[in-house]
């Protein structure tokens, strides 16, 4: 029953903050809560899976390892919110690109959405029945839709009608892909993970193969994977950096979707099938990314395009199959803690700089003396240089290539993250170096701590898993396909 | 009782055409608000008895697909202050003659289906992918905001329609779950509709464009 608190807790607490007015109770609130979830995510990892209301919810292994990502960012999320709040309460200013003015949108919205969020991927991460994962799934883009028009001006509003439009007409084909999953079955069985996986052999193989590429696309669409990943550059770079660090894990629990979906492919014996389209999406939305990260002038798209990249490095993982989906689930663990600090740290160096424009920011190391050395250090994280967590799973996921049938495969995978590197570093650097164009400023600690505790926790991952982790991983990899 | 769901089929296909071809926007959400209607029988008549469940679903799916869509849909229209109609980028006469085109592929690949047992009406599989067809149709062509949510609801309601085929056993805890997220999808496009209108003095989904590389 521990796993469904994780859904009631964040729920009710989100359903709380809309109810309250005063600021300073909401803030400890969210942050009381974002605590609580992951005191309740640890507990469920020492506690076995029980199913939970007839078998519908049932906090598995992949399920307690997209949990734990998604508590812990949200965690780093909540602390850095409690002071971003803050300072964000400035009422009606001049807009830093356009010079129009405009104002937030009400704080008790911001945060009641944000833990309606959690409590909608924690549901996702439980979810198994796959029509209560579809439900889920949507629910988070419901939920997350405000939070991308915290800032009121058009931009915004432009990616948050972006955003509902095609995540919505993404799901819907996701909805039609699970009940062409249902007709597979012949329309008597249910849609419950267990009772697919059982009929595995019997699921009629060309429908079956139909639904798959349905809720591929329909779920692809919310990870992120090109050609279908057109909202999220545009999200990435017109919300606020908390919703950004929050939709890396809505990726990932998209990403689980798509490996549930998998699990009943492999159990009817057509896994080659997924793993060759998993592969291909895969491979498109790194080179994809790689072209866009190559000739990108804001900050902010260039984290969203990393972003495109990295789920394609998942999707590649899962697609090898084995040890590549070893390496592909713990690539979600070590992104998420990478990318998430990258945001804040995105943030911060905006709130400082007031520019997106890259080449507009120089010096940051000297003029920001804890965001700016971060970033370094983060950019370094996100490209898979040794010894942040990214290099082992990428890695792992490159050996697993090269050992498979395919070895080409390894080489074209390597040459988009290279590219992919050439791109982030010779932006994200320049921004670094130089003569700092604004005079350095102390920094608050509630926008450092976060950064630097996720940062670390990248690090951690790349030098030592505790056992019970590495165990986690291990189930889980075999569970969605690996060995 | 087969001939009944037969005519709640031939019906949603001819309510498609009128959305194809219609230039209201008001017409169009009457439109979709009726294949609502029509589609909340589906549930008690696809498969023989009658179960408080079904009962439950078609109940729910009346009330929302026929009375909140359209009656959220026509607010947000009131409040945007704009000539109720469509402007699309393809022309009315372009639409039909996709709808034409779109009707005989699906007919062509609903032959092509294995239907999941007796009872089942051959029309169904069909209807179904020609009203996703022309929702997605519309969410492309379609340049106000409104529109492209009603043509949302039309792709939703296909879907609805092939799952009544699919998912013989009503399951109710998913297929409530599957309203709820849609009603509050409209809802918070509804809220979208009328913050764009406010931002921007207009609905015109196409000219929002100044986010890109």
């Amino acid at each position: 029953m521990l796993g469904a608190l994780t859904i009631l807790v964040p729920a009710l607490a989100g359903a709380a903050a809309f109810m309250l007015r005063e600021h300073r109770a909401r803030r400890a609130l969210l942050v009381g809560a974002a605590v609580a979830h992951l005191l309740l995510t640890l507990a469920a990892f020492a506690a076995p899976a029980r199913p939970m209301f007839d078998g519908a919810l049932l906090l598995d292994e992949p399920g307690r390892l997209f949990l734990l990502i998604t508590s812990v960012l949200f965690l780093a999320a909540a602390f850095y919110s409690a002071g971003y709040l803050e300072r964000e309460m400035r009422g009606s200013r001049p807009d830093m690109i356009e010079g129009r003015l405009f104002s937030n949108s009400p704080e008790a919205r911001f945060t009641g959405c944000l833990l309606l969020f959690l409590a909608a991927m924690s549901f996702v991460c439980m979810a198994r029945n796959l029509g209560l994962l579809w439900v889920g799934v949507e629910a988070t883009t419901l939920a997350s839709a405000p939070l991308i028009y915290f800032h009121r001006h058009h931009r915004s509003l432009e990616a948050t009608w972006k955003y509902l439009l095609l995540c919505s007409v993404g799901i819907a084909l996701a909805l039609f892909g699970t009940y062409m999953l249902a007709l597979a079955g012949g329309g008597e069985i249910s849609l419950n993970l267990n009772a697919l996986m059982a009929a595995g052999p019997t699921l009629d193989p060309v429908l079956l193969k139909a639904a798959f590429v349905f809720l591929l696309v329909g779920y692809g669409t919310k990870m992120g994977l090109a050609p279908m990943h057109t909202w999220l550059p545009d999200v990435y770079s017109e919300s606020p950096s908390v919703m950004a660090l929050m939709s890396t894990c809505l990726l990932n629990v998209s990403f689980l979707a798509i490996l549930r979906v998998r699990q009943v492919l492999a159990a009817a014996g057509q896994a080659q099938f997924g793993n060759d389209l998993l592969v291909f999406l895969g491979l498109t939305s790194m080179a994809w990314a790689a072209v866009f990260l190559l000739r990108q002038t804001d900050y902010k798209r260039l984290l969203a395009y990393s972003s495109v990249e990295h789920m394609g490095i998942l999707a590649f993982g899962a697609g090898i199959g084995g040890a590549g989906m070893h390496g592909s689930l713990m690539h979600v663990l070590a992104h998420g803690a990478a990318k998430g600090a990258m945001f804040l740290l995105a943030g911060n160096v905006l709130a400082a700089y007031m520019t997106k424009n890259v080449s507009e920011v120089r010096g940051a190391v000297r003029a920001l003396p804890f965001s700016g050395p971060l970033w370094v250090a983060g950019v370094l994280a996100l490209t898979g240089m040794p010894p942040f967590g990214l290099f082992v799973s990428e890695l792992a996921i490159l050996r697993a290539a090269l050992a498979g049938d395919r070895p080409f495969l390894a080489v074209i995978f390597l040459v988009l993250l290279a590219m992919a590197f050439i791109g982030i570093t010779t932006a994200a650097l320049r921004m670094a170096q130089g003569e700092n164009t604004i005079p350095a400023r102390p920094e608050p600690m509630s926008a450092t701590w976060p950064p630097l505790a996720l940062l670390l926790a990248a690090l951690l991952l790349g030098l030592y898993q505790p056992a019970p982790l590495a165990a986690v991983l291990a189930a889980s990899a075999r569970l969605t396909g690996g060995f | 009782m087969l001939s009944l769901v037969e005519f709640i089929l031939v019906g949603l296909v001819l309510t498609n055409l009128v959305l194809l071809g219609t230039s209201r926007i008001g017409l169009c959400i009457r439109m979709v608000a009726f294949q609502g209607v029509g589609l909340a029988f589906l549930p008690l008549l696809g498969h023989g008895d009658l179960t408080w469940s079904s009962l439950a679903i078609s109940a729910a799916t009346a009330l929302l697909k026929g009375w909140a869509f359209p009656t959220l849909l026509f607010r947000s229209l009131e409040s945007a202050h704009v000539r109720a109609e469509v402007e699309p980028y393809v022309s009315y006469s372009g639409s039909l003659l996709f709808g034409v085109a779109a009707l005989a592929v699906s007919v062509w690949l609903g032959g092509r289906m294995p239907l999941p047992g007796p009872g089942v009406p051959q029309l169904l599989i069909p209807v179904a992918f020609f009203t996703i067809l022309v929702g997605l149709f519309g969410i492309v062509t379609r340049r106000k905001a409104v529109s492209q949510v009603v043509a949302y609801l039309v792709l939703e309601n296909g879907i609805f329609a092939f799952g009544a085929v699919a998912l013989r056993k009503a399951q109710l805890l998913v297929e409530m779950g599957i309203l709820l997220d849609v009603f509050v999808a409209v809802f918070v496009m509804g809220i979208a509709i009328f913050r764009i209108n406010r931002e921007f003095d207009h609905i015109d989904s196409g000219r929002l464009a100044s986010l890109k590389e």
